[in-house]
């Protein structure tokens, strides 16, 4: 006897106000049984105007902002932003003191966002609250230390053009560095409760792989195209601030699953302790903010780039590729102000991940891809 | 063999469960396993969080001594440079023939308000005035039943001594202190020694 069922397609909607889908971020599904066959992001929810604000405030004024970009890391946004400045002038030098200090600060936003992320992601999972909250124990340990230095735990607008905006507290770096030695421990228990968990490689092997040739063009940047085996850095491609000073590996994926994703991430936090050890070893004394730098936090409408400057700042976010590019008409205001998100154009390929899976890995999958809403929106 | 992974996690959240019990840390101490970090969270209105030095709420604006010698002169810089635009200043105060009135020899902003639902902390005000008349508070429990005037800070609510800053933020307000200092021996007449 054959059975035929007059089956048809389902279309659901995951989102946008849906606990796992970090935000409001919606899913437009169309499911064969429980097979995905076609998935619509629509994004736009979170849309905050955050260029067309950029470009009627002064360069300095627009730091605040970029702190809300990808809330996680508001150090990082700073910093490529103040990357995208210097340039722009043509080169504010920036003493040794305050490259030492975006380093560590870089680094240690680094481990917040990959923590975190891995909480979210086993949360996802339906590991409820544990890996979550454990994450979050230690993440609140560095919020202090951005606390100490900038004021703020998560809004720090703290790297300026030039430097810093303040010099380290007393007793910071001592402080950093009892974090580091222990943060080693915290990443061994994780591993201990996460990487061999069979339910964890049941759900995230062969899951939403992403070919090299697809990440590649879909211009996919950060852990998430490393987790697919390119070697792509940009702290070692490019090499901004002093970042060819340190050793420390870039660590690549193979098969280009969540499960590789997931590692890859592991792998860099341990790599980010390295770096950290290092510049907490040989951070100098000295100013922390050059001069120049401090007449541009003092007052900023007296910033006036040359008309048509152009300049493209960019760094390895712990996202992706973070850049913005900056288009001057001479006035102390940008003439354009344009943010290369990196969560933007990762979830680009999510559709591409989702075919095939179940409606439960797409879960997974977004939450691989590391996205913020504040950051995919603008 | 499958289930190892599982039973080794358990142990961790096991572990972690004993070690927020006093003596689930003694046991652990005994059988020589790490402690971890026991309980990290606070009994918060009992138990309230040491805030850092430079934690930032929202700015206030600093007087010497009595409330009418406060530092604002009503350039209105704060008011222009500040991003989400919550600083609204009327002032300098003039007398009828348009001429600014002067407290201790200096001008003074007829109203200044702050509108905290817009505010976002962000200290740009602080870092552009250039007579440290504005600077941050940590006071962060601040929270009213009203949604309009009551987020309006006026400048009477805004006003708070140069001893307070002092107290919560001593090694900024020395800074200040000195700049200030070394600015009033600049202006003074040569002549006064």
């Amino acid at each position: 006897m054959t059975a035929t069922f007059d089956t048809q397609l389902l279309e659901i909607n995951l989102g946008p106000q849906h606990p796992s889908t970090h935000g409001v971020f919606r899913m437009q599904a169309i499911l064969d049984g429980e097979t995905i066959v076609k998935l619509k992001p629509v994004m736009g929810y979170l849309h905050r105007n955050h260029e067309q604000l950029g470009e009627g405030m002064t360069y300095i004024a627009s730091f605040p902002f970029t702190d809300r970009l990808d809330y996680f890391c508001a150090m990082t946004n700073n910093l490529a932003l103040a990357l995208a400045i210097e340039q722009l002038a043509g080169g504010i030098d920036v003493p040794e003191r305050a490259q030492y200090i975006r380093v560590i600060m870089s680094e240690l936003t680094r481990l917040v966002n990959h923590t975190v992320l891995v909480g979210f992601l086993l949360n996802d999972m339906g590991a409820f609250g544990t890996p979550l909250l454990y994450a979050f124990r230690e993440r609140e340990k560095i919020l202090d230390l951005f606390e100490a230095a900038s004021g703020s735990r998560m809004m720090c607008n703290y790297v300026r053009p030039g430097g810093v905006r303040e010099d380290l507290p007393e007793g910071f770096l001592e402080q950093t560095q009892k974090i580091v030695n222990e943060y080693p421990r915290f990443l061994d228990e994780f591993e201990a409760l996460l990487t061999d968990n069979e339910i964890i490689l049941q759900r995230t092997q062969r899951v939403g792989v992403l070919p090299k040739e697809l990440a590649i063009n879909a211009s996919v940047t950060g852990p998430m195209l490393r987790a697919s085996g390119a070697d792509y850095d940009i702290r070692k491609v490019d090499g901004y601030g002093i970042y060819p000073r340190f050793s420390f590996k870039v660590p690549l994926g193979t098969a280009g699953d969540v499960y590789d994703r997931y590692f890859v991430r592991i792998l860099e936090m341990r790599e980010s302790l390295k770096i950290l050890q290092q510049a907490l070893r040989e951070i100098p004394s000295g100013p922390s903010i050059s001069p120049k730098g401090l007449q541009l936090v003092t007052s900023p409408r007296t910033f006036r780039p040359p008309k048509g400057a152009e300049a493209y700042g960019r760094i390895e976010a712990p996202k992706g590729e973070l850049g913005f590019y900056l288009v001057s008409d001479g006035s102390p205001q940008p003439y354009r102000y344009h943010v290369r998100a990196p969560s933007f154009i990762n979830l680009t390929v999510l559709e591409d991940l989702c075919l095939g899976h179940k409606v439960a890995d797409v879960i997974i999958i977004l939450g691989s891809i590391d996205i913020v809403m504040g950051e995919v929106d603008r | 063999m499958i289930g190892i992974g599982v039973l080794k996690g358990m142990w961790v959240t096991l572990r972690q469960f004993i070690g927020t019990y006093p003596a689930g840390r003694w046991l652990l101490k005994r059988a020589g396993l790490p402690e971890g970090d026991g309980l990290c969270t606070i009994e918060y209105p009992e138990v309230k969080q040491q805030h850092a030095e430079r934690h930032r709420v929202f700015p206030f604006l600093v007087y010497d001594a009595t409330p009418d010698n406060l530092r604002c002169v009503a350039c209105k810089i704060c008011e222009q440079e500040c991003p989400p635009q919550c600083i609204h200043i009327v002032g300098p105060a003039k007398d009828e023939q348009g001429r600014p009135l002067k407290t201790h020899g200096r001008t003074y902003p007829l109203r200044f308000d702050i509108d905290v639902s817009i505010c976002m902390s962000c200290r740009i005000c602080v870092d552009v005035c250039p007579f440290d008349a504005i600077e941050m508070d940590n006071a962060h429990e601040i929270s009213s039943g009203g949604r309009f005037q009551e987020l309006n800070y006026t400048k009477e609510q805004l006003l708070k001594s140069a001893d307070y800053f002092q107290k919560i933020k001593p090694t900024e307000a020395a800074v200040v202190d000195q700049r200030l200092a070394a600015k009033a021996k600049k202006s003074a007449p040569p002549s006064s020694s």
